[in-house]
């Protein structure tokens, strides 16, 4: 295996680690607040209808309407409600998102240009913490976050929380062993859990991406990263149909909005995982435009999903999860161990 | 046939037909097997080219639901029963009502009031003619009993003011003058749409 040229890269500061975070808490922001944007117009669409329109260009302001609305919205905290917890739960949910997004490859590297002042010449890496056990981070962060949705239904003393923070614990032991499984295949083959290693892997075109040498991971990766979302065939935590809300039912204002932003900033992220280890990351001649390309297919596919599935009960979920998908992955990962070995 | 079939509750008695819904699978193998042919069958993918070629015929083939509507309005039943009109003689343009009063006798809600007089040729003319819109229940026997076809309802549907009397001056309610070639005639009771053939659309049972 041979290992990524850590020397010819500039020298990565604090300084540039520090830009990149604040581009990513910004960027990843408001691309989270644009998604949701995306997601009325393609929703409408894929049903006949227009979504936004009225409120600025093609109803582009909705997001600055609907931002104003959440932050000037009453805070409520029920009576009965464990207030401390009830109050950080969001914050763990968008802090994993983000934390989760600080290993993974966000924009192309670039260096300041020497004219401006103070912060010329630094180098903005395009990783902001590049560990070399990248995807165990990730994903352990995005598990992490499902402390938000489990604390927030436990604490809001609301019957729909407790079912809601219920189905989370389900959910969460069902799918993240197939998270595990299913991308343990490809780290075998890479030989490595960073990701860059699994860019440079791949670098060789599209022949050479992940997704024609392990097609069982990635279907696996996609269904399990569609849990880990709550996207919706198993948004069983917040469905409104069954339990109003969910963990979210006593929410309002900012602290629902948090949730809100670390689902998408979720989605964002189980995008980009997708993107650079099954479909060959960013490659270096397009100027990030591939891997906004293939971030931008992953995220349509969520909206698409939700348009055309219904979801799925609990117990489907823990069936297809423990009964299925589990010994796929295990077979994949068996399968893969003896073609490797032979 | 008579009512009986439908009385006898006694279910599997009647001549139900039995949809084919398959067999259900016994043993742990024919599980399996069923789960599998399910797995790799792909209907899940009917769905999302169901859902995109919806999004295609939206987007491309102006195939959109949405009615803007306070922009644009969708034509109404003639047989909606909205805010009166009072119509005029093509003719003369005079108000076609000849203050008969038997719409005020009609209204089961009383809540038409007129009062009429004759004037200088000794014709009866209308003096007051008011419609309490708080109390209406827009029934129609006023415009079903009008000899003339003067009180008919008309087209008026959005009602929402400060003061639902605003409605019910006797000259608003009456066809402008210089607009009488606009005055549509009353289609009568059991009339359709102008867009009833578009609305006819075959029920979507094929999947």
């Amino acid at each position: 295996m041979e290992t990524t040229l850590v020397e010819t890269l500039p020298h990565v500061t604090w300084v540039g680690v520090l830009i990149k975070a604040i581009l990513i808490l910004a960027i990843i922001s408001a691309i989270a607040g644009f998604g949701t944007f995306i997601e009325r117009k393609v929703l409408a669409w894929m049903q006949r209808r227009q979504g936004p329109l009225h409120v600025g260009p093609y109803g582009l302001l909705q997001l600055a309407a609907d931002g104003i609305k959440l932050f000037t919205k009453e805070d409520i905290v029920p009576q009965n409600a464990n207030k401390f917890i009830f109050m950080v739960a969001p914050i763990i949910t968008a802090a994993t998102a983000f934390i989760a997004l600080a290993a993974v490859p966000v924009f192309p590297d670039f260096t300041i240009p020497s004219w401006i002042p103070l912060l010329g010449d630094t180098f903005v890496p395009a990783i902001a913490a590049d560990l070399n056990i990248g995807i165990l981070f990730v994903l352990g962060m995005m598990a992490a976050g499902l402390y938000g949705p489990l604390l927030a239904g436990m604490s809001q003393a609301n019957k729909w929380g407790i079912i809601g923070s219920a189905r989370t614990a389900v959910q969460f032991l069902s799918y993240e062993v197939v998270t595990g499984l299913s991308i343990l295949a490809p780290i075998m083959l890479v030989g490595s859990l960073s990701f860059v290693d699994f860019n440079s892997y791949q670098a060789g075109g599209i022949t050479s991406w992940l997704i024609w040498q392990q097609p069982v991971a990635f279907v696996l990766f996609l269904i399990a990263g569609f849990a880990e979302t709550n996207r919706t065939p198993f948004d069983l935590l917040e469905h409104e149909a069954e339990v109003v809300s969910g963990y979210a039912t006593e929410y309002s204002g900012m602290r629902w909005g948090m949730f809100f932003i670390g689902e998408y900033a979720n989605m964002i992220t189980v995008s980009i995982i997708a993107a650079v280890v099954f479909l060959g990351g960013y490659s270096e001649g397009t100027l990030g435009l591939a891997i906004l390309l293939k971030v931008a297919f992953f995220f349509f596919l969520m909206l698409w999903v939700r348009a055309a599935w219904p979801h799925v009960r609990p117990d489907q979920l823990m069936w297809l999860c423990w009964k299925v998908l589990m010994p796929i992955a295990v077979i994949n990962v068996v399968i893969t161990g003896i073609v490797m070995m032979v | 046939m008579g009512l009986e079939q439908f009385k006898n509750r006694n279910v599997g008695t009647q001549n139900y037909k039995t949809l084919d819904v398959g067999v259900s699978p016994q043993t742990g193998m024919e599980r399996f097997k069923q789960v599998a042919k399910r797995t790799v069958k792909g209907e899940l993918f009917v769905g999302l080219g169901v859902v995109m070629k919806a999004m295609v015929k939206a987007l491309f083939a102006d195939d959109m639901h949405t009615v803007k509507y306070p922009f644009e309005k969708m034509p109404i039943s003639p047989r909606y029963r909205a805010i009166h009109d009072m119509l005029r003689l093509l003719e003369s343009g005079h108000y076609r009502c000849i203050g008969c009063g038997l719409c005020e006798k009609i209204c089961i809600s009383n809540c038409i009031t007129m009062d009429t007089r004759y004037d200088e040729n000794q014709r009866k003319e209308v003096s007051e003619y008011t419609i309490n819109f708080g109390r209406c229940i827009f029934c129609g026997y006023c415009a079903e009993v009008c000899p003339e076809l003067a009180i008919v309802h008309g087209q008026r549907y959005e009602t929402a003011s400060e003061q639902r009397a605003s409605f019910s001056i006797f000259e608003d309610m009456l066809s402008p003058v210089d607009q009488l070639n606009l005055q549509q005639e009353y289609q009568g009771f059991g009339a359709v749409s102008p867009n009833a053939d578009e609305n006819i659309k075959q029920t979507p049972l094929a999947y």
